[in-house]
C-alpha cells in the first residue's frame, strides 16, 4: 500500500506546466517524486503507464449523490463508484437531498458515508438557506467546520437579492465559495425545455435564456458589490458566458461551470419528448452550445462539471412534463470532453486537464488539501487515461445505480483506465 | 372488384396532424364526408368495428369530446369502455405507464387518450401495440378537433387551399391551435394568429404564421376565424390583465364581424366563454358554424376509426 | 363482351326486372359501388325506355359491412350511400351489381339494407354471374352467365370509371 510507481506515461499537469513522458512515484498516499527513470524498489507496486496519459486526479464539483432520501437512484457509495469509474478522484456533493444538507450533523453524515465507501473523496456542500427555502442563512460557519467546502441551494435559486447579497458577504469571512443555480423562477414559469420552435411544436412550456441571464447578471453584480466568491453552476446560455467573461475582465471573483451535455447537445435532443434530454437548465440552441464550448476553451468557464443527476428508470418513464430533471454524467464526462473538445481541436489535452482537475480544485479550495496537482507533496490522487480507447456508451454497464443518459449508444474516445486515490488504486478498467 | 380504390394508410396511431401528409388528411376528410349520412340513418350504426373494443382513457375531464368519441365508436359498431380519472389522487406518471401495461394485457384494440401532459399520446403509442388516438395531450395537439375544423371550413368555403384562416386567442396554451396550424398549412391555407403577444408561442412565425396584433386587422384579412376559448387561469397568472379588457380589445363581437369586408366564417372548438372571446350574438348568429363542428366531429372520429390500419398485430386474422 | 353486347344484355335485364317487379311504380334500383351504380343507371334508362317510367335510383356502398376487412393494410375508399327519397320501407328494391361471384358483397348489401328499413321485396340483378358461390345467394336477373377458369377474373368496364362499356375475362397470371 505504501509505494506506487507509475512508469512511462505522458504526465500532463497544468499546475506545473508539465507535459512529458515521466514517472510518478507515490509514497504513503502522497506524490513523492515526478521525474525520468525513477527506480523501483522492493515493495513498490509498479504500474505500466506506457501509452497512457497520467493526470492529477479529476474532480467533479457538481454531483448529486441522492443520499439521504433518494437511495433508489444513487447512494454516496454508488455515486463514488461511478465517479472513480469515470476517472474522478474527488467530487463535491450537492446538498438538495431529502432532508437537505443544512446542518452540521448532515454535513458530517455525508463525510462519513463518503469515507466509509473508500472510493472517490466526497466533499459535502451545505445549503445557503435552511431547507433551501430561500428565507434566511444557514449556520455557514458551522457547516464549514463540519467539512462543507461550499454553500449552494442548487436545484433552486436564491430568489431574494438581499439575501443573496448577505450570503456572499457572510461567506467571505470564511473564504467560502457560494455556488449558484441561476434561474429567475418567474421567467422560467415551470417550463421544461428551451423556449423556441421545438417547444412550440411539442406543446411544452419553454424556459427563455433570459431566465438564466437575468439571475447571472444579478449575481455577478452582487459579487462585484460584495467582493465575495461566486461560483456559477451549469452555464447554458451565450449571454451568460458573455457576462461572465466581462465580469472577470472587471476583476469580479467568479468561477463558472460548463457541463458536457451543454457543450455537446442542443434542444433538438428533446425530440420526441425524450426525458433523458430533460434537465435544468435545459439544452438550448446551437448558438448557446457553441458559446459554452468557446467559454470552456478560453477559460471563461473555468471548470467542466457534470451536474450528475441520477433518476430511477420509472421516474424518467413518464410524460415529459412529469419526469424529473437531470441526467447522469460521471461515467461519460471524460469521453465527451475528449471527443467533443480535444479531438476536434477546440482545446488541447492540457486544457482539458486544467478544466477537470486544477481549476475545480482551486474553485472549491481543494488545492489546500493537495488536490489538482502532481507537485511533490500533493495528494496521491492520479487518473490514468487511455486517449486512444474507443468505446460505446452502454448505460446498462454503468456503475451508477441510474441509467438516465441521452448518450446511450454514442461512440466516444478516451477513457479512464485506472483511478488512484491517496496512493490506492480504487478503480481499474476491466476489473 | 378490379382496381379497388384505396386510401393512404395512417399508420398505427393518430398522434397529431403535424406528421400527416396532405393525402392522409384529405383521405380522412373525404371519408368523414361519406360517413355523415350514417348519423342520419334510422339505424345509426354500421358493423365495421363489431367485436372490437375501444377504450376511452380520459385523464382530463371532457364530457363533449368523450361523448363524441363514444358516439363515433358505437356508430362504427364497437364496444366502448370509458375510463375517467380526475388525476388528483393518483400520480399522473404511474397511472400512464400502468395504464399502458393494463391495456396491453387486456387486448384492447384501440385506445383514445386525453391527458394533461404534452407528449402523453405518443408516450402511450410507443408502449402498446393497440392503436392510439390522441384526444388531446397537454398543449401539444388535438388532431380530431383540427380535422373536424378543416371539414367544417371545407363544407362552407370549399377547398382549403388559399383560404385565409385566423386563429384567435390563447394560441400559446392551445393544442387545438397547433393542430389547426399544422392541418391548415398542410392543405395550403394561409394561417394567421391574433391575440396579445403574451398568449402567442415564441417563434410562431417560424411555423409560417403571421401575427395580427389587433382583432380588427385579423377580421379584415380572414375568410375564416377560429376563436379559441380563453381560460380564467390566464388572467390569474398574469397573461392578460382582465377578461373584460380581453373582450374589449380582442373579442369577436357582432359589430366587428359585421364590419368585415366579406362573409367571415366563425368557428369555436367549445366550450365557449360567452362575452369573453366571443359574444353570444356572434356564436348564435348567421356566420357561426359552431354546431356543425359538433356534428362533423362524430363523422371525423368515425373516419379516423375506419382508417387506422387494420387489426392489432397480435390478432393475426387472415382475409377470406 | 363489347359495348353493344353489354347494351343488349342490359336490355334483356330491363325486360326481366319489369316482369318480376309486379308493380313498377314502387320499384327502386340500388347500385352497389362502384360499377353497380352506373349499371343501375343504365338499367333504369332501359326500363324507362320500355315502359316510360322514371325509376327512383340510389347507391349503396357496402365497405363497412364487408366480412373480409379485418386485415392490416390500406382501407378501401368508401363511396357515398344515398337512398332515394321516400326510403325503402314497403317498396320493391332491386339491388344492381356488376359481377356476382362468392355472394359476400350481396350478403353485405342485404345487411346494410336491413339497417335502412324493410322493403316489401328485394330482387338482385347482376350483369355477370360467374358462379363460385360461397353463400346461398342467387340473382333474380342475370345479364350473362360466364364460366371463369381457375384464377381468372371478370372485369366489367363502365364509361364513367373506365372510359368504355364492356366485360373482359382476364386469365390467371403466368
Amino acid at each position: 500500500m505504501s509505494r506506487v510507481l507509475i512508469r512511462g506515461g505522458r504526465v500532463v499537469d497544468p499546475s506545473q506546466s508539465l507535459d512529458a513522458v515521466l514517472d510518478v512515484l507515490l509514497d504513503a498516499g502522497r506524490v513523492a517524486r515526478v521525474g525520468e527513470g525513477l527506480e523501483s524498489s522492493e515493495g513498490t507496486e509498479t504500474v505500466d503507464a506506457s501509452g497512457l496519459v497520467v493526470t492529477p486526479g479529476l474532480i467533479d464539483v457538481h454531483v448529486h449523490l441522492r443520499e439521504p432520501g433518494g437511495e433508489h437512484k444513487e447512494t454516496i457509495e454508488s455515486g463514488a463508484r461511478a465517479a472513480v469509474a469515470g476517472g474522478f478522484t474527488a467530487v463535491v456533493a450537492m446538498p438538495n437531498t431529502d432532508p437537505p444538507i443544512d446542518s452540521p450533523a448532515s454535513v458530517g453524515f455525508v463525510r462519513a458515508r463518503g469515507a466509509a465507501a473508500g472510493l472517490a473523496r466526497v466533499y459535502p456542500s451545505g445549503c445557503i438557506t435552511p431547507g433551501q427555502k430561500g428565507e434566511q442563512l444557514t449556520e455557514i460557519g458551522e457547516l464549514l467546520a463540519a467539512g462543507a467546502v461550499c454553500i449552494t441551494d442548487d436545484g433552486k435559486p436564491v430568489m431574494n437579492a438581499g439575501l443573496m447579497r448577505m450570503a456572499l458577504e457572510y461567506a467571505q469571512s470564511f473564504d467560502l465559495p457560494v455556488a449558484v443555480h441561476a434561474e429567475e423562477l418567474t421567467l422560467s414559469r415551470g417550463g421544461t425545455m428551451n423556449e423556441g420552435i421545438i417547444a412550440t411544436r411539442l406543446g411544452l412550456t419553454g424556459i427563455p435564456n433570459a431566465a438564466e441571464d437575468v439571475m447571472i447578471a444579478r449575481d455577478l453584480l452582487l459579487a462585484q458589490l460584495t467582493g465575495g466568491r461566486l461560483h456559477i453552476q451549469h452555464v447554458a446560455t451565450r449571454g451568460g458566458v458573455e457576462m461572465i467573461r466581462a465580469a472577470k475582465a472587471m476583476g469580479v471573483r467568479v468561477t463558472a461551470e460548463g457541463s458536457p451535455h451543454h457543450f455537446t447537445l442542443t434542444d433538438e435532443a428533446v425530440e420526441w419528448y425524450n426525458t433523458n434530454a430533460k434537465m435544468n437548465p435545459p439544452l438550448r440552441s446551437a448558438a448557446d452550445r457553441d458559446a459554452v464550448r468557446a467559454g470552456v476553451a478560453d477559460g471563461t468557464l473555468d471548470v467542466i462539471a457534470t451536474d450528475h443527476a441520477p433518476h430511477h428508470y420509472d421516474e424518467k418513464e413518464q410524460a415529459f412534463e412529469d419526469a424529473p430533471n437531470g441526467i447522469v454524467g460521471l461515467e461519460t464526462a471524460v469521453g465527451l470532453a475528449f471527443t467533443e473538445l480535444v479531438a476536434t481541436g477546440v482545446i488541447d489535452l492540457a486544457t482539458m486537464v486544467e478544466r477537470m482537475s486544477c481549476a475545480p480544485a482551486r474553485a472549491m479550495s481543494l488545492d489546500r488539501f493537495g488536490l489538482g496537482s502532481l507537485r511533490e507533496g500533493s495528494a496521491g490522487d492520479v487518473t490514468l487515461l487511455d486517449p486512444l480507447a474507443e468505446w460505446t456508451v452502454d448505460a446498462a454497464a454503468f456503475q451508477s445505480l441510474s441509467r438516465n443518459t441521452p448518450f446511450g449508444g454514442r461512440r466516444l474516445r478516451c477513457r479512464a483506465v485506472r483511478t488512484i486515490v491517496g496512493g490506492r488504486t480504487v478503480w481499474e478498467a476491466g476489473r | 372488384m378490379a382496381q379497388e380504390l384505396v386510401n393512404p394508410t395512417l399508420g398505427k396511431d393518430l398522434v397529431g396532424l403535424e406528421e400527416l401528409t396532405r393525402e392522409q388528411i384529405t383521405a380522412i376528410l373525404d371519408t368523414a364526408e361519406t360517413f355523415k349520412e350514417i348519423s342520419e340513418r334510422p339505424v345509426r350504426k354500421v358493423p365495421f368495428l363489431r367485436g372490437r373494443t375501444v377504450v376511452n382513457a380520459f385523464f382530463e375531464n371532457s364530457t363533449r369530446t368523450r361523448v363524441s368519441f363514444e358516439f363515433a365508436e358505437k356508430r362504427m359498431g364497437a364496444d366502448t369502455v370509458s375510463i375517467s380519472t380526475s388525476g388528483s389522487s393518483v400520480q399522473k406518471g404511474e397511472t400512464l405507464v400502468d395504464t399502458a401495461r393494463n391495456l396491453e394485457a387486456m387486448r384492447i384494440d384501440m385506445v383514445v387518450i386525453r391527458h394533461a401532459s404534452s407528449g402523453s399520446a405518443k408516450f402511450l403509442a410507443d408502449r402498446i401495440e393497440s392503436h392510439v388516438i390522441n384526444a388531446g395531450d397537454g398543449k401539444h395537439e388535438h388532431p380530431t378537433q383540427g380535422l373536424l375544423d378543416l371539414l367544417t371550413i371545407r363544407d362552407h368555403r370549399g377547398p382549403i387551399e388559399g383560404l385565409k384562416v385566423c386563429i384567435c386567442g390563447d394560441v400559446l396554451h392551445s393544442r387545438v391551435a397547433r393542430s389547426n396550424i399544422h392541418g391548415l398549412k398542410r392543405l395550403g391555407a394561409e394561417v394567421a394568429v391574433c391575440g396579445p403577444l403574451t398568449l402567442m408561442p415564441a417563434d410562431v412565425a417560424e411555423l409560417g404564421v403571421h401575427w395580427f396584433r389587433r382583432i380588427e386587422e385579423a377580421i379584415e384579412w380572414a375568410d375564416v376565424l377560429n376563436v379559441l376559448r380563453l381560460q380564467l387561469e390566464r388572467m390569474k397568472a398574469g397573461f392578460i390583465p382582465s377578461l373584460r379588457e380581453y373582450n374589449r380589445i380582442f373579442g369577436v363581437t357582432r359589430a366587428r364581424v359585421e364590419a368585415a369586408p366579406r362573409d367571415v366564417l366563425i368557428l369555436h372548438p367549445g366550450p365557449m366563454n360567452r362575452g369573453v372571446e366571443i359574444d353570444s350574438d356572434v356564436a348564435d348568429g348567421p356566420h357561426s358554424v359552431i354546431l356543425q363542428q359538433v356534428t362533423n366531429g362524430v363523422a371525423v372520429r368515425m373516419a379516423v376509426l375506419y382508417l387506422l390500419a387494420g387489426g392489432p398485430a397480435h390478432d393475426g386474422e387472415a382475409s377470406t | 363482351m363489347d359495348a353493344p353486347a353489354v347494351e343488349q344484355a342490359v336490355s334483356r335485364m330491363a325486360d326481366d326486372v319489369v316482369r318480376l317487379a309486379a308493380d313498377a311504380t314502387e320499384l327502386v334500383l340500388l347500385g352497389i359501388h362502384r360499377r353497380g351504380v352506373q349499371l343501375a343507371a343504365l338499367l333504369a334508362e332501359g326500363i324507362r325506355a320500355r315502359c316510360g317510367l322514371a325509376l327512383a335510383t340510389g347507391s349503396l356502398d357496402i365497405t363497412l359491412y364487408r366480412d373480409d376487412l379485418m386485415v392490416v393494410g390500406p382501407r378501401p375508399v368508401v363511396g357515398q350511400t344515398r337512398l332515394p327519397a321516400g326510403g325503402i320501407d314497403g317498396r320493391t328494391v332491386c339491388i344492381v351489381d356488376d359481377v356476382l361471384y362468392t355472394g359476400r358483397t350481396v350478403r353485405a348489401a342485404l345487411d346494410e339494407l336491413a339497417d335502412f328499413g324493410r322493403p316489401s321485396r328485394t330482387l338482385l340483378a347482376v350483369l355477370v354471374d360467374r358462379g363460385g358461390r360461397e353463400l346461398p345467394i342467387q340473382a333474380d336477373v342475370v345479364g350473362e352467365r360466364v364460366d371463369v377458369p381457375q384464377g381468372g377474373r371478370v372485369e366489367v368496364m363502365v364509361p364513367e370509371i373506365d372510359g368504355s362499356l364492356g366485360v373482359d375475362l382476364v386469365e390467371a397470371a403466368g
